[in-house]
């Protein structure tokens, strides 16, 4: 049976570090934009209907300069490219999502996709649906960014703490989901391959370019390695 | 520049993203299998994605620049260390966080 108020709370426990993260990236982007003279409406809007933090900061900059919409989709295509390898990482496990899932697919962001990716379904107590949880984490996370947005834009030259650096916490939420990866799995090929490749790609094509080369090369470097049985019969996941 | 101008940008950014979380869904994601292929590299691409990820997130340090590099580098080991000890990401991420941000104000 579905317990609701389990699910929810399991979720929540989970989603206290984006929390904390898009909380605080969320007022960043408010008072950018605010300065830009588009007050709350307008991050509300594009916190909502685009959700994408890195592309929203892009956007500032579009929206000021008064970009084309030529320019504006093939900034978003760059910018978010990275977003179709999440979705290909999640169409075999959001197949059993039942109504949630458009809105699964609408608001899978890199912090949302770190938590989803590797969920350990034994680990939950009895009455946690994994795609009600699912559902609440995406939504508890959308709505952390769109609140930080909105503060941002309202308050944001009342706001006098200095926030600098607090955007790491995306950036320690990654490693803290790759350690624990690490050490949850036996074969550590594709984690390698994952942290090789991106390497070589950051220094050949720079920090602006080297994502999409990047993902071409990972999907490359797995595949050949499967052909040549790095990963043993069963895959890294087991 | 005029709101109705502004209002297309963001339509076409949300749109763009749309399609760019939705497409492998609307190949792959119908009510039929989805290819084996697929399902393999679902199982295989999170391990390497959050490497990428954590790349991303560091694109931009310098390693000359001590000032970039030490708060970076401080960070991530005591995330990492904290997590691989514990196995808790909130402790570790806030912890992890602290060390940079003291560490990026004082440098």
């Amino acid at each position: 049976m579905y317990n609701r108020r389990l699910t929810m709370r399991r979720a929540f426990v989970a989603s206290i570090p984006v929390m904390a993260g898009y909380i605080v990236l969320g007022i960043g982007f408010g008072i950018l934009l605010n300065s830009r003279g588009y007050g709350l409406i307008w991050a509300f809007a594009m916190s909502t209907i685009i959700f994408a933090g890195s592309l929203q900061y892009v956007a500032v900059d579009l929206l000021a300069g008064g970009a084309s919409l030529i320019t504006t989709a093939l900034t978003s295509l760059m910018v978010n490219a990275r977003h179709l390898f999440y979705a290909v990482a999640m169409v075999d496990t959001y197949k059993k999502a039942g109504r949630e899932k458009p809105y699964l697919i609408y608001a899978l962001t890199d912090e949302t996709y770190s938590l989803v990716c590797t969920i350990d379904t034994d680990e939950f107590p009895e009455g946690v649906d994994k795609m009600k949880y699912c559902f609440w984490l995406t939504l508890m996370n959308q709505s952390y960014w769109v609140l930080g947005s909105c503060l941002g834009s309202a308050l944001g030259s009342v706001l006098s703490f200095d926030f600098a650096g607090i955007d790491f916490a995306m950036t320690a939420l990654f490693v803290a989901v790759f350690v624990e990866q690490w050490i949850s799995s036996k074969n550590h090929a594709c984690a390698i391959t994952g942290i090789v490749v991106s390497l070589i790609c950051l220094a050949l094509f720079g920090p602006d370019n080297f994502l999409i080369p990047t993902m071409i090369l990972i999907t490359t470097a797995l595949v050949v390695e499967q052909k040549l049985g790095v990963f043993g019969r069963e895959g890294a996941d087991e | 520049m005029n709101n109705m101008h502004a209002i297309a940008m963001i339509l076409v950014a949300g749109l763009v993203t749309v399609f760019l979380r939705s497409a492998p869904f609307l190949l792959w994601g119908g009510e039929k299998k989805t290819p084996e292929f697929i399902v393999w590299l679902g199982n295989m691409l999170p391990y390497a994605i959050m490497a990428m990820l954590v790349v991303y997130c560091l694109r931009n340090t310098s390693l000359t620049e001590m000032s970039s590099l030490i708060p970076a580098a401080a960070g991530v080991g005591v995330t990492a260390g904290i997590q691989a000890w514990k196995r808790n990401s909130v402790y570790s991420i806030l912890a992890g966080t602290i060390v940079y941000m003291v560490l990026i104000q004082i440098m």
